[in-house]
């Protein structure tokens, strides 16, 4: 059964129609082929699919493509500006917070969201905000240094 | 000059930021699911539920009906030429049963696949696949490696007498008098349990099979690029010339995709009968079944030591889970855990025999450390089992014990020959490092606040840099251990370097880059590095065991070397001189002591593309291709030091502290370094902790999903403290040695060590892995009873 819905991504307005049981992930990746967002599991656990619905951190794998009809939606396309790097991708190249990228984006998306609604956390307390993240490469310590980093960035600018 | 701030380009040596990392922090990364082929259908798999079964029919008639599905192949249809193929045969009598691409008659594991359902969208696809019926009559399982063995226990496959897979053995001479004349024994039986590599990125892969040209062409998620083509063209009857495999942006390995897959060869054999590309994308739970676990080794020690603590002499017995059939490299794993049984010890005087088995459960084969980890952990857990017994301190056992650094090369027990090394170094860093003489003072200090708190080491040496091809051929493997390397320089003096490796992480297109700027003068950004696409590539035997740098950055450095030689031979022509009036400046050559008398490598190799003006008997070009067998393996090393706090109430094991101090020779880029340790420690946590691979008796995996199987979060590591030792290694000229899996291979003993000391105040002398809070609270009561 198709429904039409309405997305902006990215600040893009974008009109398809959709089965009912589409993903919002599969919606980005297949319908509007964004696929910077990742999928690393079926249980909501990985934090690979990780983006923002209406300035919420949420899981696209776990939410239907039909809820997000007539809400914005941000992914990790949407984070470089005029061909600059968004603060938090610049920390997650300096800090080395990477190896084979396919968390990368998820995270990057769940960091910024703790950045936005918490400025001043503690290591320790960005540590605890990622835990839905997993990473299998880099063992989080330049990740955690890498949101630090941008953290202080950001509340500088 | 070599420095560790952060530099933007950079030469060997330098901390240079990865030139990878612009894509991937954009999401421009292109991972084998965010490609789409025209007229692309998706597979889903129809997979066994039942750990042993026969298969008395398959009725796909409901999933035919649905609209957009175009098929659904078995056994009986798929077109494919043979089964699975492995490329590991140590001794020449390993049992290697067939592992038909859809299973024939039997299925042994939950999860082997069955079926194969092709439709138009991956929904429909396993809509589909959950309509095929297919008819099971359950036969006894046995998921236990050491059950397996017990007479009477069912067999995996009928065909053999018993569940043997292979046993390996290696006796010395001296074994037995010397076992028989030692004061003292100690006995220690070890588990290292099975567990499940997890890269983020789960596998898959497309298939694109031209019907009217027989090529096919494989994407796929893995690190063996051209083992698979190979095997694709044998498994479907194809040429090998026809196969191309392109490798992706890959998220992820650790050996899961160290390998050769029946979806692999399913898609393309899939591909050939719908007559358009087919892609099969892995879901979590599948990957819990159908992607190779690891380790599964039940060892027994025993030492026989002297009043002081040395080892004169050591039993090692061990059986080995190979699962239901033997993958790729499934039975030359446990022969590297019989390698590296003596460890970084002066042990000359062993027996080891490893019995593989055959059991209900999926393959294992290659884990991170592969067979290494499994060695270390049994060793560093016995080398505490001595101190405990005789009263002497863990760090202390280990020094009396130790190869000296002047015994280097140093011949081993097992018939390796060990390049370099100084084990008494790293240990008394990281000692020192970690405050280790001060430690009394913090065990009081958490006992106030209910915390057991214990310190552990790790002292390691591991066996890299795979593989000396007479080495893998005397293992009666029937594949080589080289490495491939081009250099290729374009007429604006911009370089390409091809490589055999298949970085999925690794950072080797940064790091190529660097010793391609050392070495030929060209900038780091002027450097692009081409891998993992049989088309554009010789054979490249790919990236693992700790190989990438030790023999394919070996590859790339004598390609470098030959460019850089045949520039000097057109140099010399065009400057008018005898190479040897010529010297290397780092970016050009010049006649000695005279500078307005140079040519710089990109002058050279716009000359040699020219061809205007060319000394006798040098072709057109700048390019040069090696193919580097090494002559040894590579052998890091170093020294792990844990501290763990144990909740008194909980059973919780928290890492407190963390220091590693390793050796793998020279360093390229310490940044990328330090990230491999730092994820390589963080994997051996993982299994110390939290992660165990469950099968319940009747063979069901009862950790199917990232909520039962526990990888560690951010939350969950503590920060660590890194540092190095530099001790090259004598076997290649950059003097490096690997550095992908020593994390991992020395964190999980450092941290049990630590608990075991920590409960040592109960009483308590040995704890398995994982140690879930559930597991420590129950020994911590069983002690204080």
């Amino acid at each position: 059964m198709g429904q039409t819905i309405t997305v902006t991504v990215n600040g893009t307005a974008h009109t398809a129609e959709v089965e009912q049981r589409t993903l919002l992930v599969h919606f980005l990746r297949e319908t509007l082929n964004l696929t910077g967002t990742h999928i690393g599991c079926d249980t909501s656990t990985c934090g690979c699919c990780t983006v923002h619905l209406d300035g919420e951190t949420v899981l696209s794998c776990s939410l239907l493509a039909v809820q997000a009809d007539g809400r914005a939606v941000r992914t990790v396309e949407g984070l470089e500006q005029n061909g600059e790097l968004h603060p938090i991708q610049r920390a997650f190249y300096e800090n080395h917070g990477l190896q084979c990228g396919f968390c990368t984006p998820g995270m990057m998306m769940s960091a910024l969201g703790v950045i936005e609604q918490h400025p001043d956390a503690s290591d320790d307390e960005i540590r605890e905000a990622l835990e839905g993240n997993l990473c299998r490469c880099t063992g989080y310590q330049n990740i955690v240094a890498a949101v630090r980093s941008a953290a202080d960035e950001m509340a500088r600018s | 000059m070599a420095t560790t701030e952060r530099l933007t380009s950079g030469g060997v040596g330098d901390a240079v930021l990865r030139k990878e990392d612009r894509k991937f922090v954009t999401g421009e990364g292109r991972y084998v699911d965010d490609l789409k082929l025209p007229g692309m259908l998706h597979a889903a798999f129809v997979r066994s539920s039942f750990g042993h079964a026969k298969i008395n029919s398959i009725d796909a008639s409901a999933a035919l009906a649905m609209p957009g599905v175009h098929a659904v192949l078995t056994n009986a249809t798929l077109p494919v030429e043979t089964g699975v193929l492995s490329a590991s045969n140590p001794g020449g009598d390993v049992r290697h049963p067939e592992q038909a691409i859809l299973a024939k008659e039997f299925a042994r594991y939950v999860g082997e696949p069955v079926a194969m359902v092709i439709a138009d969208d991956r929904y429909l696809a396993r809509d589909a696949a959950d309509a095929v019926q297919v008819d099971y009559d359950p036969v006894p399982v046995v998921v236990d490696a050491e059950k397996a063995l017990e007479p009477g226990a069912p067999l995996v496959h009928a065909e053999y007498d018993s569940n043997l897979v292979k046993t390996l053995a290696h006796v010395t001479d001296g074994f037995a008098d010397a076992l028989a004349k030692a004061p003292k024994k100690i006995s220690l039986r070890v588990v290292n349990q099975r567990v499940t590599p997890m890269p983020m990125e789960t596998r898959g892969c497309i298939g694109d099979w031209s019907n009217s040209t027989g090529e096919v062409t494989l994407y796929t998620s893995t690190q063996v690029a051209h083992f698979v083509r190979t095997f694709v063209s044998i498994v479907c009857g194809t040429s090998e010339a026809k196969v191309r495999v392109v490798t992706p942006d890959v998220g992820g390995g650790f050996g899961a995709k160290l390998n050769t897959y029946r979806e692999e060869f399913a898609v393309c054999a899939a591909s050939k009968v719908v007559g358009r590309p087919v892609k099969w994308i892995e879901d979590r739970t599948e990957n819990a079944v159908a992607t190779i676990h690891g380790r599964d080794q039940v060892q027994y020690y025993e030492a026989g030591v002297d009043e002081n603590g040395k080892i004169l002499a050591l039993k090692f017995d061990a059986v080995q889970n190979n699962g239901a059939y033997n993958q790729l490299l499934t039975p030359s794993i446990s022969h590297l855990t019989l390698f590296m049984v003596p460890g970084c010890y002066d042990i000359q005087d062993v027996s080891i025999t490893i019995r593989q088995v055959f059991t209900n459960t999926t393959p294992t084969d290659a884990y991170r450390g592969a067979g290494r980890p499994e060695a270390t952990h049994g060793i560093e857990r016995l080398m505490d089992a001595i101190a405990d017994d005789l009263g002497i301190d863990a760090a202390e056992v280990r020094r009396r014990n130790f190869i000296k650094a002047d015994q280097f090369p140093y011949a081993s027990a097992t018939g390796l020959s060990y390049d370099s090394g100084d084990y008494h170094a790293t240990l008394e860093v990281a000692l020192e490092l970690s405050k280790y003489a001060g430690f009394e003072a913090r065990r009081a200090e958490a006992a106030k606040r209910g915390k057991y708190r214990g310190i552990g080491l790790s002292t390691y040496v591991e066996v890299c840099g795979l593989a000396p091809s007479a080495v893998t051929a005397a293992l009666g493997i029937g594949a080589p251990g080289w490495e491939h390397s081009t250099v290729r320089l374009h007429p604006t003096g911009k370089a390409t370097v091809i490589t055999g490796t298949s970085p999925h992480g690794q950072g080797h297109a940064t790091s190529w880059s660097q010793i391609t700027q050392t070495e030929l003068g060209i900038p780091f950004d002027d450097v692009e590095v081409i891998h993992g696409d049989t088309a554009f590539q010789p054979y490249g035997l790919g990236t693992y065991g700790s190989r990438s740098l030790a023999v394919g950055g070996i590859a790339l450095y004598r390609s470098l070397g030959k460019v850089r030689e045949k520039a000097r031979e057109l140099a010399a022509h065009l400057l008018e001189c005898s190479i040897d009036d010529l010297e290397w400046t780092g970016t050009s050559w010049q006649v000695k002591g005279s500078p307005d008398r140079a040519k710089t490598i990109q002058e050279l190799a716009y000359a040699g593309w020219t061809s205007a003006s060319l000394p006798e008997g040098i072709e057109p070009v700048l390019e040069a291709t090696t193919f580097h067998d090494p002559p040894n393996f590579t052998f890091p090393f170093g020294t792990h030091v844990c501290e763990v706090e144990i909740d008194q109430a909980t059973g919780r094991v928290e890492v407190v502290n963390y220091t590693a101090v390793d050796d793998c020779g020279n360093v390229i880029n310490p940044m990328i370094v330090d990230g491999q340790v730092h994820g390589g420690i963080i994997q051996g946590l993982g299994q110390a902790l939290f992660e165990e691979t469950v099968y319940s008796e009747d063979g069901h995996m009862l950790t199917p999903t990232l909520v039962e199987y526990l990888v560690p979060s951010a939350a969950d590591v503590p920060p660590m403290t890194l540092h190095r030792t530099t001790t090259p290694s004598p076997s290649n000229p950059m003097g490096v040695k690997g550095i992908g899996e020593a994390g991992t291979i020395a964190a999980s003993s450092a941290i049990v060590n630590a608990a075991v000391d920590a409960l040592s105040v109960i009483g308590v002398r040995h704890l398995e892995m994982p140690m879930q809070p559930a597991r420590i609270w129950n020994v911590m009561q069983e002690a204080k009873s």
